[in-house]
C-alpha cells in the first residue's frame, strides 16, 4: 500500500496534554490548537491512577474542542501483548467512533489494525515508535500512511532539520516538559527495577513502587526498595524518576544519567518555525490543569509573537520564569537539541 | 501427539556491545570460531564512533567464520541519526551474502522484500500480529524483547508464523536503553563530540550503584545495560518446551567461552542445567537475574519452582 506524501504544513500547531476533562478545557481555553488524551487503561503511556478519559468524558472533550475548532488526538501508544490485544483493538474502534482527529500509535499491530479498519482516521507515529531517522519514518508512511511523526527527544537541531528534509510526513517535536533522556519506546529501566515499563504498562517509575522516608541522613526516595536519591534538609526533592536519581559510578556520586530538569525550547522557536516543523508538543498529561493553563498560555503567546516577528523574536524573561516555576527541579534545558548536552 | 523429539536449540553469540580494541576483537572471534556456538552476530550496534573494524574488516571476518562452519549474521546499529550512519546501514543491508539482523525500523525498511532478515533486540515485537506483519516483509527470525515473560512468549509462539525462528536472550547483561547522551563521556566530564574513546578503558562498561552500594546498571557509551547478568540456563527445559530455536549469549570480556561450553554441555545432556547455572552464577560480580522471564522486575533472581 502506498500513500501520497502529506502536504508540508507551514505553521507550528500547539499540541497540549490533557490528563482529564478540566485539563482539556484549560488547554483549549488558553490557546492550544490541539490536545492529546488517553483512555483509562494501559493502552496509553500515561496509565496513572485517576487519570485519563472514560467514554463519557472523552465524548465531552471532543465536543468541547470541536465546537471551538480545535483538534483532539488519542494516544494509543503502548505495546499490546497477545492477552491484552482486545483492549487495544477496542480502543482504536472507540477513538474512531468518537470522531477524534488522529490516533497516536507506536506498535505495528495497532497501526495496522487502525489503518485497515478505519482508513479515514489519520495516524501519527508516537514518540514511542522510536523513529529517529527518515528511513524508519518511510517504513511507517509506506505501510500505514502515517501523516505525522513525533520525534524522540534525542536529536540535535541539525539532525531534526535533516530528518525533515527527507521525511515524507510532517514532524512534531517536543517543546516543553518532562525530559526523557532515553529513546522513547526503547527504555526498559523502569521495568528492570519495578516490573512495569512504558512499553508494557504505560508507566515509568510507577507511583505504587515509590517510598519517601525521612532518615537521619535526610529524605530518602526509593523505587521498589532501590535508593534513588537522598536529599539534605532543605534540598528540594522531586519525584523519584529512575533516570534522575543520584548514583555512584567509580568514586563519584552524581546524577549519572540526568538531572531532574525539564525540556524547554522556547528560544528555538524561530528555528523550528523556519524549518517547517508542523507541531510542538507539550509534555505532561499527568500534570494539573493549572500546569496545563500556565504552559499553554506561555507557548501560545510565544508562538504568536514568533509568527509576527520571527527575526525580532526573543523569549521574554517573564515567560521563562513562568515555565521555570512549573519545571521539574525548577530548572530547564535545551536537551539533545543542543549538541553540548549530549 | 507425536514422538518426534524437538530439534535442539542452536546457540548464538550476540554482537559485542562494548568497545574493544581491534586486536582484542579479532582474538575473541578467533576463539569463538573454535567454540560450539552455531550462529555469530557481527557488527557495531551501539556507537558509530567505535571503529576497531571497518565494514570490509567485518565482512572478511564474516567469511572466515563462515569457512569455520558458523552461520554469520550482520547486526545493525540500534540508534541512527546521522546520514553517514544511514549510508553505512545501506551498505550493510545490501551486502548480498549474509543475513542482516535489524535493530532499528530503518533497517527493516531497507530489508523489506529484499532479503530474508532477522529482528534484533532493538525491534519491539510484543505480539503475534506485529510478528506476522514483519514475517510478510521477509523476517525469518525474531528475538523476544528482553522485558517480556515466558507467558508472553508462550502466547506469541502459539500464533507464530510458519518458517519463523524464535530467539531468546539467555545470557549476558541486558540491553535496557539507548540515549543521545554518552554516559561514559558524561562520567569523564567530556562532551560526546570529544569523548576521547574512554569506553575503550571499560571492556564490560561502568557499573552504576545506588548510594547504598546496590549495583544495578551498567553504562556502555550511549547504551544502558543491567549490572546483573541474565542467566536462563536453569530454564532450559521450558525454553525447549516453548519451541525456542535459538539461545543468545551476549559476549562479555571474560568467560564467554566457558558460558558457551556450559550451555552446549547442558544441551547435550551432559550436565544438569540448574546446577550448571548455579556454578556460572557463583562467579558473577553483581549476581544473576531472571525476573523478566518470570514476569517480575528484571533485576530479580527468582529460584526455580
Amino acid at each position: 500500500m502506498t500513500y501520497p506524501a502529506a502536504s508540508t504544513p507551514t505553521s507550528l500547531e500547539l499540541v497540549c496534554p490533557a490528563g482529564n476533562l478540566p485539563s482539556l478545557k484549560a488547554a483549549i481555553d488558553h490557546g492550544a490548537d490541539a490536545v492529546y488524551i488517553g483512555f483509562r487503561d494501559d493502552t496509553n503511556a500515561r496509565h496513572f491512577p485517576g487519570l485519563n478519559f472514560d467514554a463519557k468524558t472523552a465524548a465531552q472533550g471532543v465536543e468541547y474542542a470541536h465546537r471551538r475548532n480545535r483538534r483532539v488526538f488519542v494516544a494509543l501508544n503502548t505495546f499490546p501483548q497477545p492477552s491484552g490485544w482486545e483492549r487495544w483493538r477496542t480502543a482504536v474502534d472507540r477513538a474512531a467512533e468518537l470522531g477524534v482527529d488522529a490516533i497516536i500509535a507506536a506498535d505495528i499491530s495497532v497501526l495496522d489494525y487502525a489503518c485497515r479498519q478505519h482508513p479515514q482516521l489519520p495516524l501519527h507515529l508516537s514518540v514511542q515508535g522510536s523513529a529517529t531517522n527518515y528511513e524508519a519514518i518511510r517504513f511507517y508512511h509506506e505501510h500505514f500512511g502515517i501523516r505525522r511523526v513525533v520525534l524522540p527527544r534525542v536529536l540535535a537541531l541539525p539532525q531534526v532539520r535533516h530528518v525533515l528534509e527527507h521525511s515524507p510526513v510532517a514532524l512534531e517535536v517536543f517543546g516543553f516538559g518532562g525530559l526523557c533522556i532515553m529513546v522513547e519506546g526503547r527504555c526498559l529501566l523502569s521495568s528492570y527495577v519495578t516490573g512495569e515499563s512504558p512499553n508494557m504498562c504505560g508507566v515509568c517509575s510507577p507511583a505504587k513502587a515509590v517510598r519517601w522516608q525521612e532518615t537521619p541522613q535526610g529524605l530518602e526516595t526509593r523505587l521498589n526498595g532501590l535508593l534513588i536519591d537522598r536529599h539534605a534538609p532543605g534540598e528540594p526533592a522531586g519525584y523519584p524518576t529512575l533516570c534522575k536519581g543520584r548514583f555512584t559510578v567509580g568514586e563519584q556520586a552524581y546524577y549519572a544519567i540526568e538531572e531532574p530538569t525539564s525540556l524547554n525550547t522556547l528560544e528555538l522557536l524561530p528555528e523550528l518555525c523556519a524549518m517547517g516543523i508542523a507541531a510542538i508538543k507539550i509534555e505532561g498529561r499527568q500534570r494539573s490543569p493549572a500546569y496545563v493553563s500556565q504552559v499553554t498560555q506561555v507557548w501560545r503567546t510565544a508562538i504568536d509573537a514568533c509568527r509576527r516577528h520571527p527575526t525580532g523574536y526573543a523569549p521574554k524573561p517573564e515567560w521563562q520564569q513562568a515555565l521555570g516555576k512549573v519545571s521539574e527541579g525548577q530548572q530547564t534545558t535545551l536537551g539533545a537539541y543542543h549538541r553540548h548536552w549530549q | 501427539m507425536n514422538n518426534v523429539t524437538p530439534r535442539l536449540p542452536k546457540l548464538a553469540l550476540g554482537p559485542v556491545l562494548y568497545y574493544w580494541p581491534r586486536e582484542t576483537l579479532l582474538a575473541f572471534y578467533e576463539q569463538m570460531s573454535a567454540s560450539p556456538v552455531d550462529i555469530i552476530c557481527l557488527g557495531e550496534t551501539v556507537c558509530a564512533k567505535r571503529r576497531s573494524l571497518n565494514i570490509d574488516d567485518w565482512l572478511d571476518l564474516a567469511e572466515r567464520l563462515t569457512a569455520a562452519g558458523k552461520e554469520v549474521v550482520l547486526s545493525t546499529m540500534a540508534l541512527l541519526g546521522a546520514e553517514s550512519e544511514l549510508k553505512a546501514l545501506r551498505r550493510w543491508c545490501a551486502n548480498g551474502r549474509f543475513m542482516v539482523e535489524a535493530n532499528d525500523m530503518s533497517a527493516v525498511h531497507l530489508l523489506s522484500g529484499q532479503a530474508p532478515f532477522a529482528l534484533g533486540t532493538g525491534i519491539n515485537i510484543y505480539n503475534d500480529h506485529t510478528l506476522r506483519f514483519l514475517a510478510d516483509l521477509g523476517a525469518r527470525r525474531w528475538i523476544l524483547p528482553v522485558e517480556l515473560s515466558r507467558v508472553a512468549l508462550a502466547e506469541i509462539q502459539a500464533q507464530r508464523p510458519a518458517g519463523m525462528e524464535t530467539e531468546v536472550f539467555v545470557y549476558g547483561r541486558l540491553p535496557l536503553a539507548y540515549s543521545a547522551r554518552c554516559f561514559t563521556a558524561r562520567y569523564h566530564n567530556l562532551p560526546k563530540d570529544d569523548c576521547q574513546y574512554r569506553c575503550l578503558n571499560d571492556p564490560e562498561g561502568l557499573t552504576v550503584s545506588s548510594r547504598e552500594g546496590q549495583a544495578f546498571l551498567t553504562l556502555n557509551g550511549i547504551q544502558t545495560q543491567s549490572a546483573q547478568t541474565c542467566n536462563l540456563l536453569a530454564e532450559l527445559a521450558e525454553l525447549r518446551a516453548l519451541g525456542v530455536d535459538v539461545l543468545r549469549i551476549s559476549p562479555q570480556a571474560e568467560g564467554t567461552e566457558r558460558v558457551i561450553a556450559t550451555f552446549a554441555a547442558a544441551l547435550r545432556g551432559e550436565c544438569a542445567p540448574g546446577e550448571a547455572a548455579a556454578t556460572l552464577n557463583a562467579d558473577l560480580p553483581y549476581g544473576a537475574c531472571n525476573g523478566y522471564w518470570q514476569g517480575q522486575a528484571g533485576l530479580q533472581q527468582i529460584a526455580g519452582c
